[in-house]
């Protein structure tokens, strides 16, 4: 018992974070060791982006951060205080896919559907990094998202299609 | 009659495409619900033992905790092992979660702590202080194989070796050409994207709503109604999306049992989710060690097939699969000696986890065809056609059809075989060694009985029903095209609802049967709807289509027209009008055909072609083209049956190069719980992979001629890599995965 005294209990005071998601601008009251993932799939009930592993090791839980793609199963909730975050429910703009959201259905990108938010978020990110210009590039910086369900070559094609549209129109 | 529209075999874009790239699909964690409570589970430390206390005070003392269950406080739940015993469980005694204070296995569930918010629980969870007495545990098979035993009771579904035929012993003594050898296959853990999560929604009148991740809602359902005695109205399962399972959601798996325990008690939404590390506390494919010997004339032609196998199961269940019976399956031999034996470890009980057995068995028979090849200097794919079967020998019967030769022939072509030197390590590219290999696939064409339901309305839309699941293998879309199809209206007037348990009967989904049942049933619900309609199209006042039959009147856009006279014919409304109906509805079954099941044996067929290149310094492999030539019956949609074959390959290539759950026998413990240590392929390791379909008639197995494909993808591929690097570095590796370290050993 006396043991158990020598562990007083956490204070349960929670934080207001304030984020800007998707547009809109939200504060919620959490407990300070909340993750960002959790926040917005159990505070905010954005379940779009998914949990597969809570550990930074499958990009499913993959948002944008203040424009850049980050798993947000790593960050707490307070850390990102102020951030403004774009998740997959914020990438159609009035009803019409992102480009990347169609071409995913286009190349069948998926199949359980289940890393498919995290998937293209980062492939979003990934065309406006800009760094990728090749399949293999393409691979290669796609590689923090994994699919059970094999969709890669489908994810290349359909990251691919968008990637060219995007780059003859910059030419 | 499929071709009103030519939804079928067309390449269609899946029906729930827009619903998964918006985030809209929901899953089993993430639906809500009013006062929803959190489950934490807390595992066990040890492999076998004794739980001796469970000190839950400074858990319960945080506040928003509600509760801490353990065996100790557990409520009562059914005493008969019938009432958990699910559609697919293996012969035995199912496990019990929260039972007793016996551990049987390192992860066991033993506790739940629940709260009222996720970081709580997860807080408070790791407060639970929990004494064992260790026991000795077992987890090692090359120990435990001397007490293998033949399985007293076959599990349901699993065909055992058929009795020798011939003296496979004698011929292999005296055979000129001899393979004899020893494969292994490691454990793998399905690991689907979406770790495993029940919500258990308590309604206001205390019935249950049950979002599980799960293959078979009505399974689940059962198996709630029996253990918690409810009735099965109390007790909905609603799972429109499943996040992946490969076979970890056929059976029931703990969290759903807590998640239900924990609502009912408190009577309360109850959310259960597991970690990623507790998705490797339940089924997994067993380990397997396999003897294969291959005797055979000079030219090839095998005189004696002897195939051993000894897998892992559980203390408590004798989990069974087909193994062993693939190599005659495949290969034509007077001489056959087939045996399949257990041997029991401190883990829980294995689980099927994609081409269940076929994955195991026809990697190792695949890999000593390749080593026979090169022992009698014959072709890999010539040897493959001289020992060709066109019987199913270990019972006689005819194949409902098989284009296996026209799968290695189209294959081949396009994989350019035809220029390989067989000569290994002839190939090389800069650093690397190139090498070509190639294995034969075989999955069983199954058929379940399953019922589903059509309601056409007045106002031309079409819904159609069955309580089967989608793990994303594209059933949303295919029964959609068959019900446009058969009933002649747009796909998008056509809406598909399944994973709900109060839909028509259907079995769980798996082995690669709901192509063929669940779309044979709606197929047959949306004819009865046909004649229906059509009866009544005759049946009206001065009917234009009175004297016509069903034979000549074709069903498109919503009319029932004449099929040589087009402009004759009534549109659905005007019919439903004049007969003063707002619809017209079916339901209807589907069965395999007894008399087909009894005098064919029914198989999908493929030729998997592999290129390899090894870099031998690094110890590295890549695969850098993969041509699968799969012979499976009607493809019913082109564009999602090549992703699911491709989804098989990459799951092949994580079996042949990454996947392996290390077992620590000294803890009983798998060590590499987890996504950075357990290595599944992932995008930068898959290159090019080239899907042909063969065209396939199967005029036996089911009207459509469907076959199915969620397993056939995979089989085979591991063994062509396998052989592929056999060729790159004249190395051959009988021990999968065959990671960099057993490349660059001896
Ligand atoms: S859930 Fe964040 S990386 Fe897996
Ligand atoms: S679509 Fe299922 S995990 Fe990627």
């Amino acid at each position: 018992m006396s043991e158990i005294q020598n562990h007083p209990s956490p204070a349960l005071d929670k934080v207001p974070v304030t984020l800007t998601v998707n547009g809109k601008t939200r504060t919620v009251e959490v407990l300070p060791w909340t993750v960002l993932l959790d926040l917005l799939r159990d505070h905010l009930g954005l379940t779009g982006t998914k949990k597969g592993c809570d550990h930074g090791q499958c990009g499913a839980c993959t948002v944008l951060i203040d424009g850049k793609r980050m798993n947000s199963c790593m960050a707490l909730a307070v850390m990102k205080d102020g951030a403004s975050i774009t998740t997959i429910e914020g990438l159609a703009v009035d009803g019409e896919l992102h480009p990347l959201q169609q071409a995913f259905i286009d190349h069948d990108a998926f199949q359980c559907g289940y890393c498919t938010p995290g998937q293209i978020c980062s492939g979003v990110a990934l065309i406006q990094e800009g760094r990728a210009r090749t399949r293999d590039e393409i691979r290669e910086w796609m590689s923090g998202n994994i699919c059970r369900c094999g969709a890669y070559t489908n994810i290349v094609d359909a990251i691919e299609q968008v990637l060219g549209s995007t780059t003859e129109a910059a030419q | 009659m499929l071709k009103a529209h030519g939804y079928v075999g067309a390449p269609q874009n899946r029906v729930d495409g827009r619903a998964k790239v918006t985030g809209e699909a929901r899953y089993a964690a993430e639906f809500d619900a009013p006062d929803l409570a959190y489950g934490i589970v807390i595992s066990s430390a040890v492999a076998k033992g004794r739980i001796t206390s469970i000190d839950a005070s400074a858990a319960l003392a945080i506040p928003g905790v509600v509760q801490v269950f353990t065996h100790e406080n557990r409520p009562r739940t059914a005493w008969f092992n019938r009432n958990y015993r699910d559609d697919v469980a293996p012969p035995g005694s199912p496990f019990r979660p929260l039972y007793d204070e016996q551990v049987v296995y390192s992860g066991q569930p033993i506790a739940l702590v629940v709260a009222d918010e996720f970081e709580i629980a997860a807080h408070a969870a790791s407060l639970v202080r929990i004494e064992y007495e260790i026991d000795t545990h077992m987890t090692d098979l090359d120990i435990k194989r001397s007490e293998a035993y033949v399985p007293p009771k076959k599990r349901s579904g699993v065909t055992p070796p058929p009795s020798p035929r011939g003296d496979a012993d004698q011929a292999f003594a005296r055979a000129p050409v001899k393979v004899h050898a020893e494969y292994r296959i490691a454990i793998e853990h399905h690991n689907p994207m979406e770790p495993h999560a029940s919500t258990v929604i308590y309604e206001e009148d205390g019935k249950l709503t049950i979002h599980d991740k799960t293959q078979g809602v009505q399974n689940s359902q059962r198996y709630v109604s029996g253990v918690f005695g409810l009735s099965s109205d109390q007790v909905r399962v609603v799972s429109p999306f499943v996040g992946g399972a490969f076979g970890s959601g056929l059976r029931p798996q703990y969290q759903l049992f807590l998640a239900v325990m924990a609502a009912l008690e408190l009577k309360r939404s109850v959310r259960v989710v597991l970690t990623r590390d507790q998705m490797f506390t339940f089924g997994y494919r067993p380990q397997a060690i396999q003897t294969i010997s291959l005797g055979a004339n000079p030219d090839g032609t095998l005189q004696s097939i002897m195939h051993d196998a000894v897998q892992t199961t559980s203390s408590f269940e004798d989990y069974q699969e087909v193994i062993v019976n693939w190599s005659n399956l495949l290969y034509h031999c007077d001489n056959v000696k087939l045996t399949y034996s257990l041997a029991q470890v401190d883990t829980y009980t294995p689980s099927d986890m994609r081409a269940p057995g076929a994955a195991t068995g026809v990697t190792a028979i695949e890999t000593a065809m390749d080593e026979l090849a090169y022992a009698a200097g014959i072709d890999p794919v010539e040897l493959r056609l001289r020992n060709y079967t066109e019987v199913d020998e270990a019972n006689k019967r005819d194949f409902t059809s098989k284009e296996l030769r026209a799968c290695y022939q189209l294959g081949a072509e396009r994989f350019g075989w035809s220029k390989r030197n067989p000569q290994p390590r002839s190939m090389r590219e800069r650093r690397e060694l190139v090498g070509w290999g190639m294995a034969t696939g075989v999955w069983e064409a199954f058929m379940q009985k399953t019922a589903a339901r059509a309601v056409l309305g007045a106002d031309g839309h079409l819904d159609v029903s069955t309580a089967t699941s989608d793990i994303g293998t594209g059933t949303y879309t295919i029964l959609t095209q068959i019900a446009a199809d058969t009933l002649g209206v747009p796909i998008d007037k056509v809406t598909t609802r399944i994973g709900d348990s109060s839909l028509s009967k259907s079995p769980v989904q798996g082995g690669s049967w709901t192509a063929a049942s669940a779309g044979t049933a709606v197929q047959v619900a949306c004819r009865s709807v046909r004649e229906t309609l059509f009866k009544y199209a005759r049946e009206m006042d001065g009917s234009p289509l009175a004297n016509a039959s069903l034979e000549h009147v074709s069903f498109a856009d919503g009319r029932i027209v004449l099929t040589n006279d087009q402009e004759t014919g009534i549109s659905f409304t005007d019919i439903m009008r004049a007969r003063g109906v707002d619809k017209v509805e079916a339901e209807e079954k589907a069965a395999p055909g007894m008399m087909t099941s009894m005098r064919y044996s029914g198989y999908s067929h493929s030729a998997v072609f592999a290129e390899v290149r090894v870099d031998e310094e690094l110890g590295i492999v890549r695969v850098t083209r993969i041509v699968n030539a799969v012979a499976a019956g009607t493809i019913l949609n082109p564009k999602t049956a090549r992703s699911q074959i491709i989804g098989g390959i990459v799951f092949g290539m994580g079996m042949a190069l990454e996947e392996e759950s290390l077992l620590d026998h000294n803890l009983g413990r798998f060590m590499n719980h987890n996504l950075a240590e357990y290595h599944v392929p992932v995008n930068a390791d898959i290159h090019d992979i080239d899907v042909i379909f063969v065209s396939e008639h199967d005029d036996k197995l089911n009207p459509m001629g469907i076959k199915g494909l969620g397993e056939i993808g995979i089989v085979g591929t591991a063994a062509a890599i396998g052989n592929a690097i056999f060729h790159a570095t004249g190395k051959r590796i009988r021990d999968y995965p065959i990671t960099v370290d057993k490349i660059l050993g001896s």
